[in-house]
């Protein structure tokens, strides 16, 4: 009941481009007035119309970090939405749908996954039900969920009546008729939804007017038919206020690389990394200048032409996801060589080749450490949240330029698309490193050695165009001077001397740049993350612990170099590890393997292209302190 | 190129550098090398306002015998590379230099999409017929039939025009010069430096060691029956490449018809000189600074980031507003 009272998750599903989107920020936005904090997950195929897409809203009276996988509310408008979500909708949930969806029949959806169709089917058959939406209901009643069916498409026919627009047009808001509904039937203040209708469509007079119909039309349709019945109670929020800020994991990186001073960004368009460099390509220009955003012609020139940039002084970043990044790995290892600071946002999604591309994956993680022929440094981090994304983008071009190399920022696709509530980030007081720079030359020095040889391993660095400091580099190796050499002593030097930065890193970068640990040591279970898997994996464990049952939480930041010394010293003791991530070999368990000699006692992973869920990862933690779970665990959605 | 000229007494040897230099003897690459030299010099520039960008292969070996910066990058990738030092740094005068197949072949992708952009930078690519590092494979301009000394065959492959494909391409500046010919040369260079686009300067350049077809007497026309060279002027000859600024299609579309012909040419009449100057074309640096007027001073390379005490300069105020969660 507590949980009730502090969280509520919804659901809304509907067919790509009718405009799930605009109805999660009618809702969030709502929510948000409300004073309550909100996190927002995307759902879609990879499809411009028509696909079956939702979105999961989060609602809480505390932040919150992550979806559920059993929604409380579930507002469905195509038959298709109540095929694929009505199963997941907890015992003492609601459902909102269009009334004309019940005589749907399960093989008219030409859409719906065989496997899917063919489980319905059969247990509606086993159940003696028709093998429609109506039968799928009915089920869903039966074990008690509450159903409010909503006369949608007369609801249409008179907003088209009333709105003077006719039904084709009246037909677009049928999103906001439904959230609106919903949001009747749980008791958010019309109001308030209505002042989101005007935030979000702004000056465009005729669509303000539609949507604020539509709400007014499902407000008082609810009120006629369902009276005074609320679905659910209403959460009690009041620690949002106007400054707080919502943006998904794709604008926090943006943000963080402008903080960061961003000069130059390229970029060939890919899922699902592409919505970063749209971001950044559309920020107003200023005094200061906004970033210069490149769209070129693959991603072997995205790299090299980042490189390129980031040679003269620019920071210089590119953002892809695994496709891209296989492309990058010949501009990598250039980078590597020459130690360009440059910094590769990978967004990383469903492989391998074009796998899986709307749909999320920690599966590039051995081969961001790995990518690249023969051996050099780089810098692997993973962003956990939304607000790492922009602490990480920001300070990954401070790692890049002090250990002159190539720095991966690994994210994914969950964290892209991903929304949520947060304060606004106090950048101001972070310290800008540029690392060692070659100082000024005279028209008489001699000429700047780019790579010379140094006790940390960085040479100051001139930049191409810098006065009088005209210098050599070469992707071949090459003596201090930058020039071809294969002399054997001179290559051992300068395979030490790029392999020692990365010593040096790992011995300067401080432990809580490294890794975060939440919970403490005397736990039960030690659960070790990444990425983000990390929102499923505080959650959980923090429903544990209010049961009194203490899990510790290690997630890890810092990927490459391998916080190895940090983690043997924090494992010691540790009796039963479990390490959760979304990808099929364990791949951060055999890099702990590998690098500690530990590894997990139980590896959690999942990957079939959706994040994890705090219902499921709670279940499935609770079962391994129950003992007796294999050492190999996978976490599934059975629909979706 | 920018005009940013400096003391205009510096010679050809000022940009010189006396690396040991281990091309072949009577390689073409020399005469390129010394074009570039003193085309620098006549344009007034100092080393330190030159980038030269080499791809891989001999010709990619350029920047190394250059006191410029010189940066040598990886196969077929040159042109990325310069472009995003130019955009970076738009003050710099950037050269990039590969061979046919370093550029045609597996750089085509880059080739092609560089003449969408029209960035100022010139490309020199040095046509000699064959991967000449390799041990003389063809390379993507060797003609179809023809067979040099390290195949074991006929070419079963057609050729690429490096010329019509960069006049398809939106090139705003084609010419093509002989690398024994080095004062035409010296003079193709610096036009194409000068050039406020994309030039691409194409140098027909004997392989001595693996191109035993096209070598010195060839070109000469010592076959022939008139014995004349085969490498003739364009501009010797009243061929007109300027498209000024503000040409309409139909004039500019009569142009490209001429210049494609002239493309064509090969066997015992070989047109060298200026194929292609058009003024009319949009040109990518003046389009950034038309969308972004802060590039003009502050370019992603010379723009402050931090101050003093290293605290970020960028002020996010606008972004924080428009995702607060408050009404607007």
């Amino acid at each position: 009941m507590r949980r009730d009272q502090e969280e509520l998750s919804w659901r809304v599903g509907g067919p790509q481009g009718s405009g799930i989107d605009r109805v999660a920020t009618l809702l969030g936005r709502a929510c948000m007035a409300a004073g309550l904090h909100v996190f927002t997950r995307r759902e879609y195929h990879s499809n411009i119309i028509g696909r079956h897409s939702y979105l999961d809203l989060q609602i809480g009276t505390q932040p919150v970090g992550c979806h559920r996988e059993f929604p409380q509310v579930l507002v469905s408008f195509e038959a298709e939405a109540l095929c694929r979500h009505l199963e997941a909708v907890v015992d003492d949930g609601v459902v909102v749908y269009g009334a004309q969806d019940e005589t749907t029949e399960l093989n008219s959806l030409q859409f719906l996954d065989a496997r899917l169709k063919d489980h319905l089917q059969r247990s509606l058959a086993e159940a003696q039900l028709p093998a429609t939406a109506a039968g799928l209901l009915q089920r869903a009643e039966q074990r008690g969920v509450k159903l409010f069916p909503i006369a949608l498409t007369e609801l249409i026919e008179q907003l088209g009546t009333d709105s003077e627009v006719g039904r084709r047009r009246a037909a677009r808001a049928i999103n906001t008729v439904a959230v609106a509904a919903s949001a009747a039937l749980t008791g958010l203040p019309q109001d308030a939804l209505l002042r989101s209708v005007r935030t979000v469509f702004k000056t465009d007079v005729p669509t303000v007017a539609l949507n604020e119909n539509a709400v007014r039309c499902a407000y008082e349709h609810v009120a006629q038919r369902y009276g005074s019945v609320t679905a659910r109670p209403w959460l009690q929020g009041r620690t949002v206020d106007a400054e707080t800020i919502c943006l998904n994991g794709s604008q926090s990186v943006a943000l963080g690389k402008l903080a960061g001073g961003l000069g130059m960004q390229t970029y060939y368009p890919i899922s699902p990394a592409t919505d970063e460099s749209s971001y950044l390509e559309a920020q107003d220009d200023d005094e200061r200048g906004a970033p210069l955003v490149v769209q070129v012609e693959d991603e072997l020139a995205a790299i090299t032409m980042a490189c390129g940039a980031a040679l003269t002084g620019a920071r210089a970043a590119t953002a892809t996801s695994g496709p891209g990044f296989c492309l990058m790995s010949e501009g990598l290892g250039w980078a590597g060589m020459n130690e360009v600071p440059v910094v590769i946002s990978l967004y990383q999604r469903g492989g391998p080749s074009t796998g899986m591309p709307t749909r999320t994956e920690q599966g590039d993680l051995l081969f961001a450490i790995h990518a690249g022929h023969g051996e050099f440094p780089r810098l692997v981090i993973a962003s956990g949240d939304i607000q790492d994304c922009f602490y990480d983008a920001m300070q990954a071009f401070d790692y890049a330029e002090r250990y002159q190399l190539p720095v991966v920022h690994l994210l994914d696709k969950a964290l892209a698309s991903s929304s949520q509530t947060l304060a606004r980030f106090p950048y101001r007081d972070r310290r800008i490193d540029r690392g060692a720079r070659m100082e000024y030359l005279g028209p008489d020095s001699a000429a700047p050695q780019r790579f010379a040889l140094t006790e940390s391993g960085m040479s100051p660095r001139p930049l191409v165009g810098q006065a009088h400091a005209q210098h050599w580099m070469s992707g071949a190796e090459h003596g201090s001077d930058g020039r071809v050499s294969e002399d054997p002593e001179v290559r051992e030097q300068m395979m030490d001397k790029r392999a020692h930065k990365l010593d040096q890193a790992a011995r300067e970068i401080p432990l809580a740049e490294k890794l975060s640990i939440h919970g403490d040591d005397a736990a039960a279970l030690t659960v070790l993350t990444w990425g983000s898997s990390k929102g499923a994996v505080l959650a959980a464990t923090r429903r544990l612990n209010e049961e009194g049952i203490a899990v510790r939480a290690i997630v890890l930041r810092l990927l490459w170099p391998f916080p190895a010394t940090e983690l043997n010293a924090l494992l010691s003791d540790v009796e039963r590890l479990v390490v959760v991530e979304c990808n099929h070999s364990g791949q951060f368990n055999l890099l702990l393997t590998q690098c500690t000699g530990r590894g997990a006692d139980h590896s959690l992973v999942k990957y079939n292209g959706r994040p994890i869920g705090s219902d499921s990862l709670y279940l499935a933690l609770k079962g391994v302190y129950a003992g007796g779970a294999a050492p190999r665990l996978v976490l599934s959605n059975d629909y979706d | 190129m920018t005009e940013r000229t400096n003391d205009p007494g510096l010679s050809a040897k000022a940009f010189r550098a006396e690396n040991a230099n281990d091309w072949c003897a009577g390689c073409g690459d020399f005469g390129i090398l010394r074009a570039i030299e003193r085309a620098l010099a006549r344009l007034a520039l100092s080393p330190d306002q030159v980038a030269v960008f080499g791809g891989i292969g001999c010709s990619g070996k350029t920047p190394y015998y250059l006191k410029t910066f010189g940066i040598h990058t990886l196969h077929g990738r040159v042109l990325p590379f310069a472009t995003g030092a130019k955009l970076a740094d738009p003050g710099l005068t950037v050269i990039a230099v590969g061979g046919d197949g370093d550029g045609l072949s597996i750089g085509a992708g880059h080739f092609v999409n560089s003449g969408r952009r029209n960035v100022d930078l010139t490309y020199i690519l040095f046509d000699n017929g064959v991967y000449g590092l390799t041990k003389g494979q063809a390379s993507p301009t060797l003609r179809y039939g023809e067979q040099t000394k390290a195949m074991a065959g006929p070419s079963t492959l057609a050729a690429l025009n490096a010329v019509a494909l960069a006049l398809a391409a939106g090139y705003t500046w084609i010419g093509r010069g002989y690398a024994y010919d080095v004062a035409q040369l010296t003079d193709l260079t610096e036009q194409a430096i000068k050039h406020p686009g994309l030039a691409l300067l194409v140098v027909l350049q004997p392989c001595p060691t693996y191109n035993q077809l096209h070598d010195k007497d060839w070109y000469a026309g010592k076959d022939l029956a008139s014995a004349t060279s085969r490498l003739y002027s364009l501009q010797a000859e009243g061929y007109d490449p300027v498209i000024d600024f503000g040409a309409d299609e139909a004039f500019i579309e009569q142009k490209m018809a001429g210049c494609l012909r002239k493309s064509q040419e090969w066997g015992e009449r070989i047109p060298t000189g200026v194929f292609w100057r058009n003024l009319a074309q949009p040109r990518l640096l003046e389009d950034i600074v038309a969308r972004q007027p802060s590039y003009a001073t502050s370019p992603p390379a010379r723009r402050p980031i931090a101050d003093e005490r290293g605290q970020p300069l960028a002020n996010l105020g606008k972004c924080f507003a428009e995702l607060s969660v408050g009404d607007d």
